[in-house]
């Protein structure tokens, strides 16, 4: 079996300030290549910042990162200046989630797309633009030749999403970070661009971590879905696990707060309470204060994180507990 | 002082139980766009356009769309936030701000709204029982009782008041907050109240708790809602009325089963269509629609929604389809040309519906 393509070991990331936030702890895990994971989790999880270490956007002198990233071979955590600037676009990159932010406001999308094949390969200014072009037509920008020279404002949030993709593969990637590409656009956008994703991936073989909070979005695109909550990977598995056959207890609920015909009219079977406060965690499982199958245990001791197959869990109660080994 | 008087009255029921509790009429809103400055026509975005529904008393008018259609102006005219360019409202009998009619002051004391933004819409220089209680004190409420209220209204949607009342906007979860944003609205015994995405920026897990409340109020206090929501299944969820809108239009209303079920307008159709599924085995294969829906500035002639819709013909850029009961049923209306069999539109709705 060859070296998984990312592989992420005992990642924590702290921000420092006024106080002290643990956003992720000891966070583990591995994708191979030609994979789309899942990233699922509700506000202040940790999907995000997982995807920003990946890319090293934070602040070094108010981020405290601990662990061990592993992309392509290289020692993430370790890449300095020429080699830094060529991972981020080269080997990975990333969609964000309001593209209207993402993109500089005074050039249009053509020479910005340029721009970044420019900074990434040896190549003359008219063939980065024919790279370009490419790139916009490959992502079905209607009439790309002439969404080349818009500026962002002028074009329609569904075509922008469209270009921040195009932008982010222009310099073949190997792994692509999206984080909620789909969140800010209308529903009949969103598969639009939830299909063109899949179908991208498919044609490149690249691997995709693929955030969202959204199940159905996550359904669509990932082959494997791992579940955040405070900063914790709390289960992961593949997709028609994780929505046919919950571990754990958080997963469950989340599955049971999602709304549709089939609850009309009753209660929803909500998860109460509210996810804890980063800068201080409850000692234990963090999902503790709020799970109904909590024990003494569960306070007082973190989980911890046992895997079976592809699938791997941090629960002392779970529903649907791992077979014993033989 | 007279305000007090009406503000202490108990609801009632003035028009009976079969009349609708606001009957909207022909709604008209226009914004005018700044034109560049060699342009001579001063453009107008159609934000609403000539929208008229009712809302049956203790149900749930859900209204869904995507951005852009207008589903929050009419909400805004309705509250009269914004004043409509043309068009009447009826609240329970009554002509709203009309001579002999309901005064706008009172049309407002039954009407609260709950916004998307919840921190947007807390004044961040007051407590949250400060909040409450600050609309009844200035209809007139004592100031000890109206801390009263706000104490009791709190506990109600599930905040402790000793815990909480205290605190300020900046200092609760979004959920919470929206929570006191429910509080608030509930303040003044409103009959009607306006939820315009009211749970939309809430997590998945928080969001299934506001709804829980949300029910819970709506069968203490005989409540009306107007829901707007772009989640689907939301407003599925919570609507017994449901009205499509697209570009400042209603394209479709009916009983929420015959918008889920039977739905009848190609654009319902792909709209919920465009749902993600949740089988990982039966994933989504093609999307439903191209494109984004189109500028409201210039919105097409004839039904705004031919541009992207598969069954469009000649009669469709011609007419605009006017709102017509589908299949004798009065309560489900569908504005579209397979419906009208006089319209010179070859295919109808049965034949696409196989």
């Amino acid at each position: 079996m060859s070296a998984p393509l990312v592989s992420i070991r005992d990642l924590s990331v702290q921000f420092r300030g006024n106080r002290t936030v643990s956003a992720l702890n000891q966070v583990s895990f591995e994708l191979g290549s030609g994979e789309v994971l899942g990233l699922l989790g509700e506000s202040g999880s940790g999907k995000s910042v997982t995807l920003r270490t990946l890319l090293r956007l934070h602040p070094e002198r108010t981020t405290q990162v601990r662990g061990h990233i592993q992309v392509a071979r290289q020692e993430v955590l370790a890449l300095q200046g020429r080699e830094l600037q060529l991972y981020r676009g080269g080997t990975v990159s990333m969609v964000f989630q309001e593209p209207g932010m993402a993109f500089d406001p005074v050039y249009t999308i053509g020479q910005q797309i340029a721009e970044a094949i420019q900074a990434h390969e040896a190549i003359d200014a008219a063939s980065a633009r024919q790279q370009a072009l490419r790139m916009l037509e490959r992502v079905q920008i209607p009439q790309a030749r002439r969404r080349f020279d818009a500026y962002p404002h002028e074009l329609s949030g569904g075509m922008r999403q469209r270009a921040m993709i195009a932008l982010a593969l222009a310099c073949k990637p190997k792994l692509l970070l999206a984080d909620e590409p789909t969140t800010a656009l209308d529903a009949t956008v969103q598969i639009q661009i939830l299909l063109l994703l899949r179908e991208l991936q498919r044609e490149t073989g690249m691997s995709v971590i693929f955030v969202t909070h959204d199940i159905g979005a996550a359904v669509e695109v990932a082959d494997r879905i791992a579940v955040m909550y405070a900063g914790r990977i709390v289960e992961q598995g593949p997709v028609a696990q994780i929505v046919g056959k919950p571990r754990h207890p958080y997963t469950a609920g989340l599955l049971a707060s999602t709304v549709g015909a089939a609850n009309r009219g009753k209660p929803l079977m909500a998860v109460p309470g509210s996810p804890p406060d980063l800068a201080a965690l409850p000692p234990g499982c963090s999902f503790a204060p709020r799970c109904a199958s909590a024990s003494n245990q569960c306070s007082r001791e973190f989980p911890p994180v046992r895997s079976q197959d592809d699938q791997t869990l941090a629960c002392w109660h779970p529903l649907h507990p791992f077979t014993e080994a033989a | 002082m007279n305000t007090t008087v009406a503000y202490q009255a108990p609801v009632h029921d003035r028009g009976g139980p079969a009349q609708p509790l606001l009957v909207v009429r022909d709604l008209k809103k226009y914004f005018a766009v700044r034109g560049g400055l060699l342009e001579r026509t001063r453009k107008f975005v159609h934000a609403v356009d000539g929208v008229s529904f009712s809302v049956l008393k203790g149900k749930t008018l859900g209204i869904v769309g995507e951005s852009g259609c207008g589903k929050s102006t009419t909400a805004r005219l309705i509250a009269r936030l914004m004043t409509p360019d043309s068009g009447s409202m009826i609240f329970d009998g009554d002509g709203v701000a009309e001579f002999g009619g309901i005064e706008l002051k009172e049309f407002r004391r039954n009407l609260q709204m709950v916004f998307q933004d919840s921190f947007a819409s807390l004044n961040p220089r007051l407590t949250i029982a400060e909040t409450i209680a600050y609309g009844p004190r200035v209809h007139g409420v004592p100031a000890a009782q109206a801390n009263r209220l706000a104490r009791e209204l709190l506990a109600r949607v599930g905040l402790e008041p000793g815990q909480f009342g205290s605190r300020y906007p900046h200092e609760l979860s979004g959920g919470q907050r929206q929570r006191v944003n429910i509080a608030r609205a509930l303040a003044f015994s409103p009959r009607l109240v306006i939820l315009d995405e009211a749970v939309a920026a809430l997590d998945k897990s928080v969001q299934a708790q506001v709804l829980n409340l949300l029910q819970e109020l709506k069968a203490e206090r005989q409540l009306t809602y107007l829901f707007i929501s772009h989640d689907l299944h939301v407003v599925h969820y919570l609507s017994d009325q449901v009205m499509v809108m697209y570009l400042g239009q209603v394209v479709e209303s009916g009983p929420v089963e015959h918008i889920y079920g039977k739905a009848a307008h190609p654009y319902t159709r792909a709209l919920l269509s465009a749902v993600p599924s949740m089988d990982p085995h039966h994933r989504t294969q093609a999307s439903p629609l191209n494109g984004d829906p189109p500028n409201p500035i210039n919105p097409p002639s004839g039904c705004r929604f031919r541009d992207r819709c598969p069954h469009a013909q000649p009669v469709c850029e011609a007419r605009t389809p006017t709102l017509m009961a589908v299949g004798g049923n009065v309560s489900h209306q569908v504005a579209c040309h397979m419906n009208d069999l006089l319209s010179g539109q070859f295919e109808t709705i049965q034949e696409i519906s196989v």
